[in-house]
């Protein structure tokens, strides 16, 4: 049996939930006032995910650096190797909001994308 | 002498939605005045997400959200003067009630412009570190946490590889997670009071996902090093904020980051002569987002501090319509009727300060926070001392700005009114 103590992010209330595991399948979840803190913790424990946002160089932009995102979840474990992935791409420019920096970054089937336009500096 | 309907003094979030709102009313004489190279405002170095979910139910990063207002005041072809610092605004001497809003720029140099309503919308900044008395040398290395964040995400320049923050508001613990990312070490974060006012959200995904450990009741009591930042030494305190001796822990580090809070910049403002509140220390307004001058209206963080963006957009488009209705002549002239909101009983303030049911639209949105953290708590609004509205709050918390909408029948009901109050209620 395992124990995994969590805070709840549904709400100001920040409930600290405690969730018992066996073998990897949740046995119980106690300490949340309201179901959605139920669901919060069942998926926390089991499959959590975050979105990754960083920003990277832009060659010849109007600024030195534009900002990008993971298009969409990914799992948690990968924050890093997401970082790691991007240290070292540079762009550029034009770069516009939505253009793909990296595909399917580290295998997780999510792309990279900016989150910025970055036009051509005017020489 | 130049001209204008309604001039725009920055061109941030709260900006652009004033002047897309004031637009779409029908004014067809706007100028938005910002400092910066670019529109956006704070919203360009906020690189992550979680902007926009009321607005566009979608989380978007803090440059897309502005761009998609940026995006807008292009469509509806409103003007914006960029690389252009206000210097000041005032009343103009003909008794024509316009005012003179003076600027500096490179093309143009100084500039005086006429306008018959002003829109304040310039942000916020953060305390300096001058206001905070931690003791030592002044050494390299100590940043607040919004010149890291402009430095790690616009310049990209990481400013150390160690790091101790103080104050635990989101843009300290959202620069927690950043540089973690970047491959610096975070090792704490200390914060004053016995709560942090940063969303939990932020608690969870910038500190508790990287194992960075949040102390509560803590300050910085020592810095070292004479060049640059050596190590800092945080204490526990005590219930009147004084550190507790023995309570010392210090840490090695190379950079001090300050999270301790914003304020509205009203410099121009309180030159112009507004009356400033001392609680927000923004500008008071009535229920039309108008200052005591007549003409000039407020909104975002120069009026009070916001945490979501999106009730920035929703307040800055209500003072955007209010204006232009200002200068098509339609808004009532007269205070009489005139009154005053009492906060009271655990609420610090409210946004608007004044109401007047006569000059009312169909509603009124009423922002403010409470003083500490309340669960299982009623918010009231009285009328000459009657409840018109109780509500239950699992929890209310000075981090988070509540919202209270009244209509404007209720007001209508009331004969003879004298008197309008917010508190908090056990029952
Ligand atoms: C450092 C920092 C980080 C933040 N991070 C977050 C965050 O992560 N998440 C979040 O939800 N909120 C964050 N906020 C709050 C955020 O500021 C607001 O949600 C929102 O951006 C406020 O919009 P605004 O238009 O009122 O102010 P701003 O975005 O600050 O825009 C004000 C604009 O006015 C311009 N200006 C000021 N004075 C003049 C002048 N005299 N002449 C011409 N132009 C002028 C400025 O250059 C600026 O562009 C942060 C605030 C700060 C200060
Ligand atoms: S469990 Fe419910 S009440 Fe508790 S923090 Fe989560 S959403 Fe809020």
């Amino acid at each position: 049996m395992e124990k995994r103590e969590l805070t709840c992010i549904g709400c100001p209330m920040g409930c600290q939930i405690t969730v018992t595991l066996e073998n990897g399948e949740v046995k119980s979840v106690e300490g949340n006032t309201c179901m959605k803190g139920d669901k919060y913790a069942r998926a926390e424990v089991t499959n959590p995910v975050r979105v990754v946002t960083s920003s990277v160089p832009v060659r010849d932009g109007e600024i030195d650096q534009v900002s990008v995102k993971t298009a969409g979840d990914i799992p948690k474990g990968c924050i890093f190797d997401v970082m790691e992935a991007l240290r070292g791409i540079s762009l550029q420019a034009p770069v516009h909001i939505g253009d793909v920096v990296l595909a399917d970054v580290c295998g997780t089937g999510v792309d990279i994308t900016a989150t910025k336009n970055v036009e051509r500096k005017i020489v | 002498m130049n001209r204008t309907k309604i001039a725009v003094i920055g061109g941030g979030p709260a900006g652009l939605a004033a002047a897309i709102e004031a637009k779409k009313a029908g004014t067809d004489s706007i100028l938005v005045l910002e400092r910066d190279r670019c529109l956006g405002g704070i919203l360009n170095q906020c690189i992550h997400n979680g902007f926009g979910l009321h607005t566009f139910k979608e989380e978007l990063t803090g440059p897309e959200y502005a761009q998609r207002f940026i995006d807008q005041a292009q469509e509806l072809e409103i003007p914006c003067r960029l690389g252009t610092m206000v210097m000041s605004i005032a009343m103009a001497e003909d008794g024509s009630g316009d005012k003179i809003v003076t600027y500096l720029n490179r093309e143009e140099g100084l500039v005086q412009l006429r306008a018959e309503a002003v829109i304040l919308a310039m942000g916020c900044r953060e305390r300096p570190r001058g206001a905070l008395s931690i003791p030592g040398f002044r050494p390299a290395g100590i940043y607040t946490a919004g010149t890291a964040q402009k430095l790690v995400n616009i310049n990209g320049f990481m400013p150390g590889r160690s790091v101790v923050i103080l104050g635990s508001g989101d843009i300290g613990l959202i620069m927690a997670r950043r540089m973690t990312l970047e491959g610096a070490k975070v090792q704490v974060v200390a914060e004053l009071m016995p709560y942090s006012g940063g969303l939990k959200r932020n608690i969870v995904q910038c500190l508790d996902d990287f194992g960075i450990p949040l102390k509560l009741s803590h300050t910085v009591v020592d810095i070292e090093g004479k060049e640059r930042v050596k190590a800092v030494t945080i204490a526990r305190v005590d219930e009147r904020s004084k550190p507790i001796p023995g309570t010392e822990e210090r840490y090695e580090c190379d950079t001090l980051l300050l999270s301790c809070g914003l304020l509205p910049e009203n410099e121009l403002t309180s030159a112009l002569g507004a009356v400033i509140s001392p609680v927000t220390r923004g500008p008071e307004v009535n229920e039309s987002l108008e200052t005591s001058v007549p003409g000039v209206f407020a909104c975002g963080n120069v009026l009070h501090v916001h945490d979501l963006v999106d009730f920035v957009s929703q307040e800055a488009g209500q003072a955007g319509r209010n204006a232009a209705r200002y200068v098509q002549g339609a808004a009532a002239k007269s205070s009489e009727g005139d009154i005053r909101v009492t906060a009271e009983n655990g609420v610090r303030y409210t946004v608007p300060e004044i109401i007047n049911p006569a000059r009312m639209e169909d509603t009124v949105t009423l922002r403010f926070r409470v003083g500490a953290v309340y669960q299982n708590i009623y918010e009231s609004v009285y009328l000459n001392g009657e409840r018109i509205l109780h509500r239950k709050k699992k929890i209310a918390a000075p981090g988070e700005m509540e919202t209270i909408v009244l209509k404007k029948e209720s007001f209508e009901q009331v004969k003879d009114l004298k008197s309008i109050t917010v508190r908090l209620e056990e029952e």
